[in-house]
């Protein structure tokens, strides 16, 4: 397979691309961070005997995303999945302080990726083939005072795949929508880990399994798929005085 | 999600002492600079956060975590040179590297440290009479300091900070990546022998005729043996196994277990370590049994328990690792005092580690290994009557010129440190300004500042 990785130096990108790498499959990675970036390409180099193309871009400049996408057919000769993991966590209480924060946030989770996929859409509907898979998370179940600027991006960018999906089923294109839990990452480095919390390499099979079989909407790892429901589930009014 | 900046998270394997930590920050890239810290708290590289004390530990202070950095930089597959950034632990080196004929030339009792941590504490494994330190087969590396400085380290480069790293307790820089070499092998597999010492003297007697014809030697003791008995355990000895001896079937399944919470202590007093100690030596029924064993076991019997520390409970255990040298027979009765003092004390040991160090002398300024005996145990954290059994184990080890390990080390007092590491003063000059350690404060008295 083809494959080409949109935010590569996330840790849980990261992860996926060594399973991937090892199996054989080429990559075209893209992420903003060259160093980073020229790292991964030299260890999945070490690692396996795939191709590994790379590109550092940020993906907030959507006008770059026509010739990103171009540069990766180039390399791979046509793409197959591509898999979406950018984003940033941003900060609520700087978000709600200032309108341009929350654009920040709102642009790094939701905009660039729905740019993206606008275009690759398009392309895979008119090849009658390809593969669209999206990181997005738990934090878009639901609104909570905590971060729900983060979450509203993760939660619009699920409908967005949703509507997508439904889109292109007629074309056997599938949508995988990844809504994960806790997971240890540079971006959690802050938060208090406990028992609930996964590791990238476990979230990374999670993945790759999950990709193989097709799936809709998957929870990572499944359990959140059980604590969602519980938490969408309580109604507005007792939702609304909880500290969660 | 609770966003606490999470302080009391990084411990060290001992869980004593514990250390309230600043907000931690993660390196992400080997090419980034190091964090900006505030005047009065100081940097220190966390690996694993396998050092049993609080060498690992930086109280008040910041830890760099350096587990992103995880990347294979460059691997020669003739040659099994490889250069990978110093948060690659050993398990993923070894899962990349056996499957392609190489295994590592040095390695402690467990694969779950860091290169960076490795090289930090200069870690020795079986094969020290054969292989020396892990530092042996480095042949470079890059130290960033908080300058920005980037030095490129090997015996030809900035030999000055290549020999103070090694062994360095992490307070030179921060290590990015490790060039060293691998060692080929013909199989994942050891060729094992297992032989039951009835005492002290079986050991050494042991250990000098295997340590010719053998690549890996050890022995488990039970130190709560009495009288003639003392040091009596199983004596382990093997070699990487030829491709020919290496069984059919090339995958062995390793069960992994874990310890999911603490346990309380009484789940440790002396009895139960004596019933442990007691079936261990008695498991094995001959003299001596031979066999072929996956490296899994044979290198790493307690990784297959994860979180095994968690038996000590919330107040944690200590390791004490000494080693004294043989100095025409001192040592052999140095080891000998030492084990009857913990029989007498009945503070029970868990685990009880006896090995000789050969010739070949370490290259680090502070390193450890010395030819010699070294021996390494395991306390549950007893509080004063412990401290003062081990406070009596270093004036043992003292006298006899010996040293004990700083990567085991909670408790050992300025006293002591200077004269175990001699060289300190030499090694201070290396020292980072920016970076610190809970050890290092202690070792100094300057922890109260
Ligand atoms: C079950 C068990 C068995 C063991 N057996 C042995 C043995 O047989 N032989 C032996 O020698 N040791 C042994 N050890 C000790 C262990 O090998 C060392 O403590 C090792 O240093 C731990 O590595 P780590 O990655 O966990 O480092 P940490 O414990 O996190 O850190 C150790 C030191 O390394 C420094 N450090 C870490 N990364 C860097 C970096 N990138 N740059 C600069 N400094 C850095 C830290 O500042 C600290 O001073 C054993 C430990 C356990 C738990
Ligand atoms: N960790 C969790 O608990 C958790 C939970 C739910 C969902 N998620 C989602 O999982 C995904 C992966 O995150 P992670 O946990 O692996 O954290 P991470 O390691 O911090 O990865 C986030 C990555 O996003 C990239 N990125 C951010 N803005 C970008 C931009 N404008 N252009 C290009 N790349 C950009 C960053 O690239 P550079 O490094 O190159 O700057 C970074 O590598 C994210 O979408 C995150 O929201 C994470």
């Amino acid at each position: 397979m083809n494959i080409a990785i949109f935010g590569a130096n996330s840790a849980i990108a990261k992860a996926t691309a060594r399973v991937w790498a090892e199996q054989g499959h080429g990559l075209y990675l893209v992420g903003r961070d060259a160093g980073k970036l020229t790292a991964l390409t030299q260890d999945l180099q070490v690692r396996a005997k795939s191709k590994i193309f790379s590109e550092a871009a940020d993906l907030t400049d959507t006008s770059k995303h026509e010739q990103i996408i171009i540069n990766a057919k180039n390399s791979l000769g046509k793409i197959d999945l591509v898999l979406m993991a950018h984003g940033t966590l941003g900060s609520q209480s700087d978000g709600e302080a200032s309108w341009k924060q929350t654009l920040q946030i709102l642009d790094s989770n939701f905009l660039s990726q729905a740019s993206l996929l606008t275009l690759l859409a398009n392309d895979f509907e008119k090849a009658l083939h390809g593969h669209i898979a999206v990181i997005t998370s738990v934090a878009g179940d639901r609104g909570r005072a905590s971060n729900y600027i983060y979450g509203t991006a993760k939660g619009a960018l699920s409908i967005f795949l949703s509507g997508l999906r439904n889109r292109l089923a007629a074309k056997n294109i599938p949508v995988t929508d990844f809504k994960l839990g806790f997971v240890d990452t540079p971006m959690t480095t802050h938060y208090k880990k406990g028992p609930i919390w996964a590791k990238p390499e476990a979230v990374a099979h999670g993945i790759v399994s999950a990709i193989e079989m097709k799936k809709d909407v998957v929870y990572l790892p499944w359990f959140w798929c059980w604590i969602m429901m519980v938490i969408r589930n309580i109604p507005e009014r007792v939702f609304k005085k909880m500290k969660i | 999600m609770p966003r606490t900046d999470e302080n009391s998270h990084y411990q060290s394997w001992g869980r004593f002492p514990k250390a309230e930590q600043q907000s931690p920050v993660r390196m992400t890239s080997r090419e980034g600079i190091l964090p900006p810290r505030s005047s009065d708290s100081k940097l220190l590289a966390y690996g694993m956060g396998r050092s049993y004390g609080d060498s690992c530990l930086n109280n008040h202070g910041h830890l760099i975590l350096t587990r992103d950095l995880d990347h294979f930089i460059s691997f020669d597959e003739t040659s099994g040179i490889l250069r990978a950034e110093a948060g690659v632990t050993l398990e993923e080196i070894l899962n990349f590297s056996v499957p392609r004929g190489f295994f590592l030339p040095v390695t402690p009792g467990t694969k779950f440290v860091t290169l960076g941590g490795a090289m930090a504490n200069d870690v020795h494994g079986k094969n020290h009479h054969v292989d020396g330190n892990i530092s042996h087969h480095v042949i470079s590396f890059e130290l960033v300091r908080s300058t920005g400085e980037r030095l490129l380290c090997s015996k030809d480069s900035n030999p000055d900070y290549f020999y103070a790293t090694i062994g360095g307790l992490g307070l030179t820089g921060l290590i990015t990546w490790i060039e060293l070499k691998l060692k080929p092998v013909d199989s994942p597999f050891i060729a094992q022998e297992v032989i039951k010492t009835s005492g002290l003297n079986d050991f050494f007697a042991l250990t000098k005729a295997s340590d010719k014809d053998f690549m890996y030697t050890v022995s488990w003791i039970d130190c709560l043996a009495k009288g003639s008995s003392i040091g009596r355990g199983l004596f382990i000895r093997g070699n990487h196994a030829t491709a020919s001896q290496a069984p059919a079937k090339n995958k062995t399944k390793i069960s992994k277990k874990s310890v999911p919470m603490d346990l309380p202590s009484f789940a440790l007093n002396g009895l139960t370590v004596k019933i442990f100690n007691a079936l261990y030596y008695n498991k094995q029924l001959s003299r001596k049994t031979s066999n072929i064993v996956h490296y899994d076991p044979f290198f790493y019997p307690l990784d297959a328990v994860h979180h095994w520390n968690r038996i000590y409970g919330k107040r944690g255990f200590l390791q004490w690792q000494c080693v004294v040298p043989f100095a025409g027979g001192a040592g052999e009765s140095a080891i000998k005092e030492i084990l009857e003092e913990i029989s007498r004390a009945g503070q029970g040991s868990f685990l009880a580690v006896l090995k000789t160090f050969g010739e070949i002398p370490s290259l680090g300024m502070m390193s450890f290994p010395k030819h010699g005996v070294t021996l390494a145990l395991d306390f549950p954290n007893q509080g004063p009557k412990l401290f003062k059994l081990l406070e009596r184990l270093d004036q043992i080890t003292r006298e006899c010129k010996g040293s004990v390990y700083a990567a085991k080390d909670a408790r050992m007092s300025p006293e002591s440190f200077s004269v175990f590491y001699p060289q300190v003063d030499d090694f201070k000059k290396f020292i980072d300004p920016d970076f610190s350690s809970s050890f290092w404060r202690r070792v100094r008295g300057e922890s109260g500042k």
